[in-house]
This record gives structure tokens, C-alpha cells and sequence, in this order.
């Protein structure tokens, strides 16, 4: 097992997973939480633009959308972000797992919010706070904890579906182990529970934070 | 339309939403139109670009046998994750700690690892083993990895089913005199299989939009025909679009299905996993009885010492 890591950037090849995983976790915090506000907003109009974008992305499959971000933005409309072919690659690809688990993030937060009961809010404006202040001293914070486990799962499936940028040829775990197998068959089994055993490195800490965190900042009801 | 969120707007508020509807619609607008004049700018509205899918033969010679594929690994991973789903999930539920534990290590194993390197792992292993033949490789590949990652999601799917039951379903099934094994199959499976049927079929959009992984093993499912179709009518956007709305078409029934029976369960009283457990069942007030049973006791008292020498 040793000659793989010596012979090959394994551990390169991880890092490009974990910048993958955390650029596109940001993007999907920001665009998910901005289309989870227009879902609870009081605006018909952004709470059907959001469901729809919802609906749309989460029964697409995460193959055709970063596909379609090689296919579509780079070849087709050549929209690159950089003259170097494996970064602009990367960058695409950041922004498809972005766009694609922002609809999952926009629903975990949604839930979150549902797992605050009306008698919350209700007792909040009955002791005179404004709509900011209850937001702010009573709703969100609720919210937020109860979002912590759905958030946690959406960030483990990230991690996992970073593998899929292999389909535009980003160099990450799934691409090498694929390399790895052509020229080392007689190492199969190692290859695979190399690459396995490092995911379960990355994702295992996740879930047992997140399920710490839960726990910990659950609201007694 | 309800929020905890929020109260129900006055006319102020109304005349606010109005003026944020209007100004949120034209910057929707202009993004839709840039976006659309982008890909016309590089020909991709042109009529000879979408006239093909109005045609049988693209549909007949490639759209339709990708999507029979992706139907096809998606149906067989639907059941064999079924089955290893209630081995291991049964497993994980056994008296026996060896049982437990190993079915634990395997579950939790396969729902870490990510279903394409399950994939690119068996893909591999098959064809350098000469395990299947080779043009049925790529398909086994694809359908072990769905088997494995779904099912281990179906085993916990099942173990959460049975551990959101009311104890008083085992204990009932034990005091009646049935051995823990028939307690599990005939009164806690089947609750718990009704319970978990919504999660089940939202699963099932899963494995139908994992089975596109298989576009990178060279399993010729339903994406794979866009770069075919895309060199041969030289529209590969327009085909990408056209197959992305046939998974979107497929998916969004299913998970109308899955919304559909939560809600039927759920009028039905029953519950699902989702919502939590059923609610405990009715107090009934004892308190008429205790009283009517102690002064039937005292009367009777009464009447055995008052009359002892009548």
C-alpha cells in the first residue's frame, strides 16, 4: 500500500477534494441561504421563484450539471475563468456542486425553520418585539440549531460528490484512482480501500460534529 | 399562506411585497434574457438545433434505448438494495452483538464511501477479473455501486423506521407470547416499512439520478446520448436540455409520489419517519372507578361487622 503513495499524489489528489468540498460549501451557504429566505419570504413571486429553482436543480442529476458547466459555459459559450484548462475546469465545477447543493442547504434551513412552533413567534410579538427583533432574539436562533444536522448531511453528500468533477477532468480522488487502477491492476482492492478509507477519514469527523453540535444547542421543548 | 415568520401583511406591507414582486421579476428577466441571448449569440436557438427531438429517429435511436438502460440499472438497484437493505438493516436491529456490530461497520461503511468510487472500484474488479462478460461489465459496475450505497441507506432507513415505533408495539408483541423474532417480522417490520414508504420512494429518485454516474464507466445510459446525438446533429446544449427535462420530468412524479403518500399516511393517522412518532394513546380517567371500588369496599366492611351477633 505504501507504493501507491509513494508512485502517486494521493494525498494532492485528496487536497483537491477538500478545496473543491470547501469552495463549493461556501457558495452553497451563501446562494442556498439567499434562496431559502425568498422560500419563507412574504412574497408570493420569490417563494414560487424559489421552489421552482428547487425543483428544478434537486431532480437534475449532479452528472449533467457539471457536464453542462464544461458543455455549456466553457465549450460552447467559452466563458473561461482562467487560460489554464485544469483550474478553469475546477472553478466550473466549484460552481456546479455549488448550485446544485445550495437547493439542499435552501431545504435543510427550511426545515430548521419549520422546527420552530408558531406559539414561538406568536408569544414573541405578544410581549411587543418588533418583526426584526423576534426574528433576530427568538426565530433564528431556533432555527438555525434545528437546521444543524440537515446542514451537516447536505455537507457530507458535498464531500462525497465532489468525486463527480471527475467527469469534466478535475484531478481529484475518483480521477486518480481511476489512473491508479489502469497502470496498477494487480492492486485493486488497495487502491479501492485507499480512496475509501480517506473518505471516510474526511466525512466521519463531519457527522460526529455535527451530531455533537445538535445535540448540544438542541432546543428543550 | 402562514409563516411563523411573519404576521399577515396589512395594506402597507401588500404595497411593499407588490413593489418587491415587481422589482425581483425584471431583474429575473434580464438574467433569463442575457442568459438566453448568450446562447443564441453562439447559435444554439437556431431551429435545425431542436428539430431533431420533433423527429422519431433521434428519439427511437437514442434517447429512448438510454433512458431503457437508465430505467433498466436503476429497477435492478431498486431491488437488490431492497434486499441487502433489510439484511443489514434486520442485522443491525439482531440480539446478537457480533450481528449488530458487523452489520453497523458495513452500513456505515458504504453510506461514507461515494457511489462513484464504489463504481470505478467494481468497474475495475470486473473487468480485470473477466468477471462478467465485457459488455455487461459497465452495467454491473453501476448497479453494485447503487446496490451498496442505497442499500445501506434503506438499513438505516429501517432500523430508524423500527426505533421510532412506541415501545409498547414489542412489549404487547412480547406479552402475548411471541418470541422477539416474530415480534420484529409481523408487528414492528410492517409499521415500520409503511412508515419509511415516503423516504423509500424519495430514495428512489436518488438512484435514478446516481444511475448518470454511469455516464463515466461508459454505461450508455440516458446521458451518455447527448454527446452522440451532439455529434451527430452538432447541438449538444440543446441535447444536454432535452435530456436534462426528461430526468427532471421522471424525478418530479416520484417525488409528488413520495409527498403524495406521506400525506395519505398521515390523514390515515399512521405515522411516518419524517413526522416523528405516534402520539401516545388516550389517558383514561381512573378516578370514578377508585372511588366507586372503595366505597363498594367500605359498604361491604360495614355490612360484615355491623350485623356479626343479629
Amino acid at each position: 500500500m505504501g507504493e501507491l503513495f509513494s508512485q502517486y499524489n494521493v494525498l494532492g489528489a485528496f487536497g483537491i477534494t477538500i478545496v473543491l468540498t470547501v469552495l463549493s460549501a461556501l457558495g452553497a451557504l451563501v446562494i442556498g441561504t439567499v434562496v431559502a429566505i425568498m422560500r419563507v419570504s412574504p412574497v408570493g413571486f420569490l417563494n414560487k421563484l424559489g421552489a421552482l429553482y428547487v425543483n428544478l436543480v434537486r431532480n437534475t442529476p449532479l452528472t449533467l450539471i457539471i457536464v453542462f458547466c464544461n458543455i455549456g459555459f466553457i465549450v460552447n459559450l467559452g466563458m473561461s475563468v482562467s487560460d489554464d484548462f485544469a483550474r478553469n475546469n475546477l472553478v466550473w465545477a466549484t460552481i456546479g456542486l455549488a448550485f446544485y447543493h445550495a437547493a439542499f442547504v435552501c431545504e435543510a434551513l427550511r426545515s430548521g425553520v419549520n422546527t420552530v412552533p408558531a406559539g414561538q413567534a406568536e408569544a414573541a410579538r405578544s410581549i411587543g418585539l418588533t418583526f426584526g427583533q423576534s426574528l433576530r432574539e427568538v426565530l433564528l436562533p431556533q432555527a438555525f440549531r434545528g437546521a444543524i444536522t440537515p446542514l451537516g448531511n447536505t455537507l457530507i453528500a458535498l464531500t462525497k460528490n465532489t468525486t463527480v468533477a471527475t467527469a469534466i477532468g478535475v484531478a481529484e480522488v475518483a480521477g486518480l484512482m481511476k489512473t491508479m487502477q489502469e497502470d496498477r491492476p494487480d492492486l485493486m482492492v488497495p487502491i479501492f480501500l485507499v480512496v475509501a478509507i480517506g473518505f471516510v477519514i474526511l466525512t466521519l469527523p463531519i457527522g460526529l460534529v455535527t451530531t455533537h453540535l445538535s445535540q448540544k444547542l438542541a432546543v428543550k421543548r | 399562506m402562514s409563516s411563523v415568520l411573519f404576521d399577515i401583511p396589512g395594506p402597507k406591507a401588500r404595497a411593499r411585497h407588490r413593489l418587491i414582486m415587481i422589482v425581483s421579476a425584471v431583474l429575473t428577466l434580464l438574467a433569463l434574457a442575457w442568459a438566453i441571448s448568450r446562447f443564441a449569440a453562439k447559435g444554439n436557438l437556431e431551429a435545425a438545433k431542436w428539430t431533431p427531438f420533433l423527429t422519431g429517429d433521434i428519439w427511437v435511436n437514442y434517447l429512448i434505448p438510454g433512458l431503457i438502460n437508465t430505467l433498466k440499472a436503476a429497477a435492478i438497484s431498486v431491488v437488490l438494495a431492497g434486499a441487502f437493505g433489510l439484511l443489514f438493516g434486520i442485522g443491525r436491529l439482531s440480539d446478537n452483538a457480533a450481528i449488530r456490530w458487523i452489520s453497523t461497520v458495513i452500513v456505515e461503511f458504504f453510506r461514507s464511501v461515494p457511489v462513484l468510487v464504489m463504481m470505478v472500484a467494481a468497474f475495475g474488479l470486473f473487468s480485470f477479473n473477466r468477471v462478467f462478460e465485457a459488455s455487461i461489465n459497465p452495467l454491473a459496475a453501476v448497479i453494485t455501486g447503487l446496490t451498496l450505497y442505497n442499500g445501506s441507506v434503506v438499513a438505516e432507513l429501517l432500523r430508524s423506521g423500527v426505533g421510532g415505533l412506541p415501545s409498547g408495539q414489542s412489549e404487547a408483541g412480547l406479552a402475548i407470547g411471541l418470541t422477539r423474532s416474530q415480534t420484529l417480522r409481523s408487528i414492528l417490520l410492517p409499521q415500520a416499512i409503511t412508515a419509511m414508504l415516503p423516504a423509500l420512494v424519495s430514495q428512489l429518485v436518488v438512484i435514478l439520478k446516481d444511475t448518470a454516474l454511469g455516464a463515466i464507466i461508459t454505461y450508455p445510459e440516458l446521458l451518455t446520448t447527448f454527446s452522440q446525438i451532439g455529434s451527430y446533429k452538432s447541438n449538444p446544449v440543446p441535447a444536454l436540455i432535452v435530456i436534462a427535462l426528461i430526468f427532471i420530468a421522471i424525478n418530479y412524479l416520484l417525488t409528488s409520489a413520495a409527498a403524495k403518500i406521506e400525506a395519505r399516511l398521515r390523514d390515515k393517522g399512521r405515522a411516518t419517519i419524517a413526522k416523528g412518532t405516534i402520539g401516545p394513546p388516550n389517558r383514561v380517567d381512573l378516578e370514578p372507578v377508585e372511588e366507586a371500588l372503595i366505597a363498594a369496599d367500605e359498604s361491604v366492611l360495614h355490612e360484615r361487622y355491623r350485623t356479626p351477633d343479629k
